[in-house]
């Protein structure tokens, strides 16, 4: 990795965090069904979809439970089979209480339509908007963090041209290895699963982008990858956030996602792995999303694992079966150590967006003591999107909302770079999130 | 912050060896005076929490040191400490809201109090015996024959060689004859991320730039480049003043127009002012320009380019 | 010697007198007209420059007033009325007396109250952690308790008591200048009118939970069980999402509400303590009088009907 001078990566900003990748060796394992799931309606960016099943109901895995509303929302299914409880607000990971569908599990019934065997299905006999169609339906989206509807990014709006489909296999959090896992044990099906993604959106070219930290992935989809042409597999530099989309398309095609603007403005469209993956399922299989790698991960965990999980499973079934919380444990965070949020709560549900659950332990979870600001314009170098985090953080603390925002606040993806590399230890990502809240409250008002 | 002492460490560890033990105990004076004032402002003037742990009184008093001549008296020391943690630092609010780099500040004040004792440097002897025989520096012998009518090969002459300007077997201040102790320092501090290359290499190379052509223009007048960048506070300017985190630009570009800008100004006074050497007036003019540097050299926004559609 | 100091001062004289011709015709030439008013009515505002008047400073407030044709849509809260009838004095205008009004506390969910739940460690301002998260507490619609009110306010009116962990209102300093109300991301504050003999009856709770998670959450907490609602004869309870809410214009300050609250989710700012304990013996005698009679209608129930208690436990 010190002679990956000539790979590519983004230009503006980053940083390198250590990898930590303690559970890249271990394969993914399914774990054992939860007594009961609880299944929050609203885990997509968009409008929350309607419910469509009543306490008492008997479900299969795979029924629809709640049906999108709007275009830019996503169907919500039974992760398991059985009877459906209590639908009432519970905390999930967002810390706040939104309504969830409460399942309790009796056997493991699977709707008929949905094939769960291995066998790899190539031929990809639909059309675009039929492939549209059978993602909306199975409700597959972004598993990278944001959990955005893919239909509505496959559906690019007239008037913009698309020419590179890109799918996001860097993984550049800390930690997490669920992405990394899924390369390594399902390459055939995240290649149809592109070719499916590059039919719906009618380009013909793909690239696979991974970070240079996961050679045995490199090298296996490289190989894999001869078998497909239009798809190339690249090798990016490792840096953080070269995850984020606008990053990911500047390292690769040179081009810049302007800003306030989105992806297919530039004529790019990028798709996670878990999500091409997915995508397969969804097409190929008829299976919705009902079930995602999850990266269980954390220094003093017994068993750094990589699990298959049901949505809705709670947090805690998975820390067990990777060995327990550990008794030195601070904080117990959903994602990973840069952008991840820690749980307030540890019965809170796997959603579709929860790439990794992490065991941090007290001793570094602990901040550090802050001093006054030197000027040294380490944030400046760090912050990707070109900001100048230590100047928002001194508006944000003056209370100046109406400065930040002519200073670009809202450009900021809030990746903790400017924080992570402050020798001072400033809470600079603290205050610039302070000052985004001022300005979503003005903008209520 | 811990890192930049020990980068100073070789010059100081040099100095010990060339000057003998007064170059520690100028150093400890300066030292200790800097943190105790930081000390004493913090608590009796501000009525602050003590902010001697950040280390940047141990800097401050480290490069005023490395700025004075090893013979200097006490009470000098201490006055020059005063006055670059009380004014240059402690009366803009502390650490961070200085806009000149507080060890120049104090020494530059020096230089106007006390010029006598401020430029008589006592001559390296490469003993750790300190023998009181005291002598101008080359660049203070350059400048006082130019002014004499001499020609610059003949004053050449009676200048150390270039290895023992670069090794730093020649007069000056504490800690700016050893070109080789000082890139020691600039090694581990870039190995360590600490500093960029943007200012010292903007700076000397500026400097041995300009120098380099009015030596091809006139060498009878002119000295040639590499004594410019050897001699006198070219590179711990460089290296340990210009790069202080606070009294610098932000970005890449503003601290290349940072480095050029003192480059510029320490040949202009070198050659035609009346001062032998210019660095710390060039470091404090600039410093004054940081600012606006950071006004006109922000960092470009991603998607600044593209227009949305 | 002499020639030279005649010569300086004589210097220095010419000097100070054309700096002094050029400086009044330059102030002559661009002196600003300004309203005369202007400096009589900023004169007359407290320059606190809290922005409570909605304005960013009391020149700009001075400015808009001058301006304004009508005097209704202005109020200083930091001045009151007093300021206000000085200001429409040198404006030669009228301006009607406005009702005082004073910051609450609309979160009555202390340590004791509510059960923690988690620790929040993140940088001390309510927004940010309202950002990330409910809170260390069940309660998504409680205080949060960082004290950004206690921050924004100018006017040292408000301060954090260790105890409960809530901010407390000190009456006399609140000039109601809408700040901490801006600044509470969860909206626990907000302007009540002072009232009569400075009075207030509110609901010091803004939980929409159901009212056994409100419990759960919170043992102050706002079931929406609509007991006030009974109590109050003048309408001025309104209970919707599981919560009751005081309307302050209607309600005549009788206290019977807070009484028969069992949560105490219900506040009565000055309202005497014995008041209070008169309101509550009645209710309790009420209450065992209700007890009785239904007693008694229960027992003639039993004698009418002829079902036995065996024949009940049957039926269950």
């Amino acid at each position: 990795m010190l002679f990956d001078n000539h790979l590519k990566t983004f230009s503006k900003g980053g940083v390198h965090p250590a990898d930590h990748k303690l559970s890249a060796g271990e394969g993914i394992e399914e774990l054992p069904l939860p007594r009961s799931v609880t299944i929050p309606i609203y885990q997509h960016i968009g409008a929350p979809p309607k419910i469509v099943v009543e306490r008492g109901d008997t479900v299969k895995a795979g029924q629809v439970i709640a049906i999108h509303e709007g275009f830019v929302s996503a169907n919500i299914h039974s992760s398991v089979s059985g009877k459906v409880g209590k639908i009432d607000p519970v905390m999930d990971s967002s810390g706040y209480k939104h309504i969830a569908i409460n399942i309790r599990v009796k056997g493991d019934d699977w709707e008929e339509t949905i094939d769960r065997t291995d066998t790899l299905v190539t031929d990809i006999p639909y059309t675009a908007s039929e492939i549209v169609e059978k993602v909306m339906q199975a409700g597959v989206v972004g598993q990278g963090g944001a959990a955005f509807p893919s239909h509505v990014k496959l559906s690019v709006p007239k008037g913009k041209v698309v020419d590179t489909l890109v799918i996001n296999g860097v993984e550049c959090e800390p930690y997490l290895t669920a992405d990394h896992r899924v390369m390594l044990e399902k390459p055939h099906e995240v290649m149809i699963g592109a070719q499916i993604l590059m039919k719906a959106l009618g380009v013909s070219k793909a690239i696979i982008a991974i970070e240079n930290n996961k050679q045995d992935a490199i090298q296996l989809l490289s190989t894999v990858a001869q078998g497909f042409p239009n798809i190339t597999v690249e090798a990016l530099k490792v840096q953080y956030p070269q995850g984020g989309e606008r990053q990911l398309i500047e390292a690769l095609l040179g081009r810049e996602v302007p800003s306030g603007g989105l992806p297919h403005d530039v004529g790019a469209i990028v798709h996670n792995v878990g999500t091409t993956y997915s995508v397969y399922l969804a097409v190929q299989k008829n299976q919705p999303l009902v079930q995602r790698v999850v990266t269980v991960t954390g220094k003093s965990l017994k068993k750094p694992s990589n699990f298959l999980v049901r949505m809705g499973t709670p947090v805690i079934d998975l820390v067990t079966a990777a060995g327990g919380i550990p008794e030195d444990t601070g904080k117990v965070i959903s994602g990973g150590p840069m952008m991840g949020k820690a749980l307030a709560d540890l019965k809170v549900p796997i959603t579709k967006a929860t790439s990794g659950i992490l065991v941090i332990p007290e001793a570094e979870t602990k901040r550090a003591e802050t001093y006054q600001c030197l000027r040294c314009g380490k944030c400046i170098e760090a912050c990707p999107m070109g900001l100048e985090p230590y100047h928002l953080m001194l508006l944000a603390r003056g209370k100046n909302t109406d400065k930040t925002k002519e200073e670009n606040i809202l450009d900021c993806m809030e990746c903790g770079s400017c924080s992570f590399v402050c020798p001072s230890n400033r809470p600079i990502l603290d205050y610039i999130r302070f000052s985004k809240a001022k300005l979503k409250k003005a903008v209520k008002e | 912050m811990r890192g930049v002492i020990y980068a100073m460490l070789p010059a100081l560890a040099f100095s010990v060896y060339t000057f003998g033990l007064n170059a520690l105990l100028v150093t400890l004076e300066a030292v200790i005076s800097c943190v105790l004032f930081e000390q004493l402002i913090n608590r009796y003037l501000l009525g602050r929490q003590s902010s001697i742990a950040d280390g940047s009184a141990i800097i401050t008093g480290m490069l005023l040191a490395f700025n004075v001549p090893t013979n200097l008296p006490l009470h000098i020391i201490v006055l020059g400490s005063a006055v670059a943690v009380g004014i240059g630092k402690m009366s803009f609010g502390g650490l961070g809201n200085n806009p000149f780099n507080p060890a120049l500040v104090g020494r530059v004040f020096l230089l106007m109090s006390f010029p006598v004792q401020m430029t008589s440097w006592p001559t390296a002897q490469g003993t750790l015996i300190a023998d009181g025989t005291t002598g101008a520096t080359a660049l203070g012998l350059l400048k006082d024959g130019l002014r004499q009518g001499e020609q610059v090969s003949s004053l050449m002459r009676e200048m150390p060689s270039y290895a023992e300007l670069f090794f730093g077997f020649q007069g000056g201040s504490l800690g700016e004859m050893s070109a080789f102790a000082l890139l020691l320092g600039l090694v581990y501090m870039l190995y360590r991320k600490i500093i960029t290359w943007h200012v010292p290499v903007s700076m000397v190379a500026t400097v041995f730039l300009l120098t380099a052509v009015f030596w091809l223009i006139d060498p009878g007048k002119y000295a040639n480049p590499a004594f410019h960048v050897l001699t006198g506070g070219v590179l711990i300017g460089a290296i340990f003043m210009a790069t202080d985190y606070v009294t610098s630009p932000f970005t890449h570009k503003g601290m290349i127009i940072f480095g050029v800008g003192i480059g510029l100004i320490t040949v202009v006074i070198r050659l035609f002012g009346s001062y032998p050497e210019g660095v710390s007036f060039a470091i404090l003019i600039m410093n004054a320009f940081v600012p606006l540097i950071n006004r006109y050299t922000k960092p470009t926004r991603y998607g600044a380019k593209t227009v949305s559609s | 010697m002499n020639a030279a100091i005649i010569a300086t001062v004589l210097i220095l004289v010419t000097l100070g007198a054309i700096a002094a011709v050029i400086l009044y015709f330059v102030s002559q030439k661009f002196k600003v007209k300004e309203d005369p008013r202007l400096a009589a009515v900023t004169e007359a505002l407290p320059s606190t420059n809290c922005g409570g008047c909605g304005l960013p400073g009391c020149n700009a407030f001075a400015e808009a007033l001058v301006k304004a044709d009508d005097l209704a849509p202005y109020h200083c809260p930091v001045g009151g009325n007093e300021v206000m009838k000085e200001v429409a004095e040198i404006l030669g205008m009228e301006v009607e007396e406005r009702d005082p009004y004073v910051a609450v506390v609309r979160c009555s969910g202390s340590f004791e109250a509510r059960k923690q739940t988690s620790i929040y460690d993140g940088a001390a301002n309510c927004t940010v952690a309202t950002a990330l998260y409910s809170g260390d507490h069940g309660c998504a619609y409680g205080c949060v308790g960082l004290g950004e009110c206690v921050d924004a306010c100018d006017f040292e009116a408000m301060y954090m008591d260790e105890k409960t962990g809530l901010p407390v209102v000190i009456e006399d300093k609140c000039t109601a200048c809408n700040a901490c109300v801006k600044a509470c991301p969860k909206d626990i504050l907000e302007l009540w009118p002072v009232g009569r003999k400075s009075q207030r009856i509110y609901v010091a709770c803004k939980s929409e939970e159901k009212s056994g998670v409100a419990r759960q959450e919170c043992s102050v907490a706002c079931t929406g069980c609509a007991k006030c609602f009974d109590e109050c004869k003048y309408d001025a309870v309104l209970v919707e999402n599981n919560l009751a809410t005081i309307d302050f214009e209607k309600c005549t300050l009788c206290a019977k509400c807070v009484v028969v609250c069992e949560a105490n989710s219900l506040k009565a700012d000055n309202v005497p303590d014995k008041t209070l304990e008169k309101l509550l013996e009645r209710h309790k005698k009420k209450l065992e009088k209700e007890k009785a009679e239904r007693r008694a209608s229960k027992q003639s129930d039993t004698e009418d009907s002829p079902v036995t208690k065996t024949e009940k436990d049957a039926v269950r």
